[in-house]
């Protein structure tokens, strides 16, 4: 095990490490949006709606990251252009985006649960609408107890974006495997991947717990 | 839960945990079998420790047609395979096939997770810094292979801007930069993932050694097809651990031996002869001096 | 059917009607994307059933079969030591002792902060060159539990805290010492509680499994995957992989929740939740 082994190495790291930062964040942005639109439709009135929303968590939520990519990267293309020309990147922050969203979801779901039923009725009596109900009352107090859960997937998705390794898109784990092909120093190539993942995962960590206590007191 | 005695629970999981493994794992071979012939070896030698274990444990690869395959018996096939057995036939012992993907085969020798490694493995002066080579026991070169209907490249120098699939860790990924150095490479753990992406047009090209592309024709031959002449010369070795030269020396003499009396050509004849009319004759044994 | 309602409010006739045509244009708009789907891999020749016939022939079906039996006994195996270490480092982290505690603390930290994937790289890559000679399937389960006993870890602690005080200290009360109060009053209690939390991350550790293809461990989805190239149908074979994993990872689900209904009946909560430390709420 030698130093040398990651210093020599330290353009592909970085390489791959912005390709985890890459990732990770249009992972997240696709999760949060999908997330957000399968969310509506689980608490909408309109049964399908809620239904195929429902379906759609249930499959994604108990299909392992990696069949799911691999599916979408060798599968999908069969549905022709444009979708064929996809690049094998973006297959793998469309695998991230999908799995997370189902996440995005439940967690945004349990947080306008939380919200306690009083105070959409007080809203309504004082005579706002529901969209004002919703945008007023509900969705702020929401928000703020879905902040931490959102944080914790985040954390989740940086340390899923490892995935796309398996279909050769440049990130940290990918780059890892190349360093101990070619230095044979495996200790010394796996913890200079660890060192870059804690990087990304131990801050945001220290700043969700933060914000889980915050928001636990307040309440 | 209503147990008592949390600890106690733990340590019981932890058991079935062993337990679990003790009556799974690998498939175990008696190492009684063949027992009546065994050659001996000098005590401390690597083959005598392989008969000790009654176990030849070979990595090899388990998604090349022709060479090794696992079918959905269960069972690995192929011309590497065949050697395998051959050499542990000689040891008097059985051989067990582990899947060696491209990129573990170095480290897979040097941690000692395997015996030999025969797995469609290149010799070259790269490798042979960490580890050391019997053979070569067959020579192929490097090629390419398009779909069928693709009539734009015709060889390597028409690979300017077109996808090129291969495996990670392979010398024909390493090789295909020099050659085509305008390609885009795309890398894959397996040619299976290559064969898919090059059907989806997601890459336009798989490059590898032409005994393997023939292998992957053979699965669609109306889907694919190779192209162009070979670009290199691939000699298979077997691999084992870098300073084994006892070992290397007994690998290598099994090899000239199986040459001669026909056991290799049989071999050949029952894989790549499928789909292959004029095979090649045995190459001649390199004993270079391991640095 | 219950009563329509917009945030527990119930609708009115107008309402109604909207949501009815709702209801109707997105099921429709539902059943059209998938229809979308079903035709193109049709035009492509994917749903021919020469494409199936082999993989779901007895022979195939052995293969599949094959490949469960693996992931479960890895997934399995992984669990129980994953909780077993998993208890120890709880008690570590709640120990009077600042250095087991600091020790534990880091254990925790450290590990559920890396990717699976890179453990079990670990695993089979760095245990080997540690002098630790082990099988690949022992690099799978010794990686999965490094992450695994981490979350596991966090689980427990988690359901100690949640105990009433008086617990503990009715313990101390009628004689027991710390070390007795946990084992005997605290630890069987706070499984108890996180039960369903051990179920969902048992879920995870089963998913996580897949990742043992990369290794070149022949669980389900490597073993799908040779199935799948030797009969030259690689996406079916995928497909087959993905129902049997979301088939058993379902149940398990269906069994965490049954477990948390049960557990909010019995402490008159809405089950003991973990904010952060369950994978199962966060795709980890």
């Amino acid at each position: 095990m030698q130093l040398s082994t990651i210093t020599d190495n330290l353009d592909l790291y970085l390489e791959g490490f912005v390709g985890t930062l890459q990732l990770t964040a249009l992972g997240a942005l696709g999760s949060l949006v999908l997330g957000t639109v399968l969310a509506t439709m689980r608490v909408s009135p309109v049964p399908t709606l809620r239904a195929g929303a429902t379906v759609y968590v249930e499959t994604l939520r108990n299909c392992p990251l990696p069949v799911l990519a691999v599916l979408l990267a060798f599968g999908l293309p069969k549905l022709g252009e444009p979708i064929r020309s996809f690049s094998f990147f973006t297959w793998a922050v469309l695998a991230l985006a999908l799995y997370h969203a189902a996440f995005v979801c439940e967690a945004l779901r349990s947080g306008v649960n939380a919200v306690a039923p009083g105070q959409g009725e007080a809203a309504r009596s004082i005579g706002l609408t529901f969209p004002q109900t919703m945008t007023l009352v509900v969705l702020p107090q929401a928000f703020r107890t879905v902040v931490p859960p959102l944080g914790n997937i985040l954390i989740a998705l940086t340390k899923n974006s490892a995935v796309a390794a398996t279909i050769d898109v440049t990130d940290i784990t990918n780059q890892t495997e190349f360093v101990i092909n070619d230095t044979i120093d495996p200790l010394a190539a796996l913890a200079g991947a660890a060192f870059f993942y804690l990087l990304l995962t131990l801050p945001t960590g220290l700043l969700v717990g933060r914000l889980e206590r915050r928001t636990a007191f307040s309440r | 839960m209503t147990s008592r005695n949390l600890l106690r629970t733990a340590a019981g999981l932890a058991a079935v945990a062993l337990a679990a493994t003790a009556c799974g794992g690998s498939s175990a071979l008696d190492s009684g079998d063949g027992a009546s012939d065994k050659p001996s070896f000098a005590a401390g030698s690597t083959m005598a420790r392989i008969q000790q274990a009654g176990v030849l444990k070979v990595g090899t690869k388990f998604d090349q047609p022709l060479y090794g395959e696992k079918g959905l018996s269960g069972d690995v096939e192929g011309f590497d395979v065949e050697i395998a057995r051959l050499i542990a036939d000689e040891l008097g012992v059985k051989p067990t096939f582990t899947e060696a993907v491209s990129k573990n085969r170095e480290p897979f020798i040097q941690n000692g997770n395997v015996d030999i490694v025969a797995a469609t493995y290149t010799i070259n002066d790269k490798r042979k810094l960490v580890v050391d080579f019997a053979g070569p026991y067959y020579v192929t070169g490097q090629s390419l292979m398009v779909r069928k209907d693709d009539d734009t490249i015709k060889g390597k120098d028409d690979l300017a801007g077109k996808k090129v699939c291969s495996v990670e860790g392979s010398t024909p990924a390493e090789r295909i930069k020099t050659e085509a150095p305008k390609a885009v490479i795309t890398l894959f753990d397996t040619y299976g993932k290559c064969a898919t992406a090059m059907e989806n047009k997601q890459v336009d090209a798989v490059t590898t050694d032409e005994a393997i592309l023939l292998g992957l024709v053979s699965k669609k031959p109306d889907a694919f097809k190779v192209v162009g002449d070979t670009f290199s010369e691939e000699p298979y070795g077997i691999g084992l651990k870098k300073g084994d030269q006892a070992f290397r020396d007994f690998l290598n003499d099994t090899l000239e031996k199986i040459y001669e009396d026909g056991r290799w050509e049989k071999a050949l004849k029952a894989t790549v002869g499928k789909v292959q009319d004029d095979l090649p004759k045995p190459p001649a044994v390199d004993r270079y001096t391991a640095s | 059917m219950t009563a329509l309602t917009a945030y527990g409010d119930p609708l009115g006739p107008r309402g109604r009607r909207r949501t009815l045509i709702a209801s109707v244009l997105g099921g429709l708009l539902l059943l059209a994307i998938a229809a979308f789907a079903v035709d193109k891999f049709a035009d492509a020749g994917q749903l021919d059933g020469a494409r199936w016939e082999e993989l779901l022939s007895a022979e195939g079906a052995g293969a599949f079969w094959r490949g469960l039996q693996a992931t479960l006994k890895a997934a399995g195996a992984a669990v129980a030591l994953s909780v077993s270490v998993g208890t120890l480092m709880a008690l570590g982290r709640l120990s009077e002792n600042r250095l087991l505690r600091w020790a534990a603390s880091l254990y925790v930290q450290l590990f559920r902060a890396l990717p699976s994937l890179l453990l079990i790289l670990f695993g089979f890559f760095g245990l080997p060159a540690l002098g630790l000679d082990v099988s690949k399937y022992w690099a799978l389960v010794l990686g999965l539990t490094l992450y695994n006993s981490a979350i596991f870890a966090e689980v427990i602690r988690a359901g100690v805290l949640s105990l009433p005080r008086g617990q503990t200290e009715a313990a101390y009360a009628v004689g027991l010492t710390r070390r007795q109060a946990q084992r005997l009053v605290v630890l069987p209690q706070a499984v108890s509680r996180m039960l369903p939390s051990l179920v969902a991350q048992g879920v995870v550790v089963l998913k996580d499994t897949s990742y043992g293809f990369v290794i070149g461990y022949e669980e389900l989805l490597r073993t799908g995957q040779f199935a799948g190239e030797t009969t030259a149908s690689l996406l079916q074979a995928y497909l087959i992989v993905a129902v049997v994993y979301i088939a058993v990872c379902f149940a398990l689900s269906q069994l965490a929740r049954w477990l948390e209904g049960r557990s909010a009946r019995r402490y008159g909560q809405a089950g003991v939740s973990v904010r952060g430390v369950e994978d199962l709420s966060t795709g980890g």
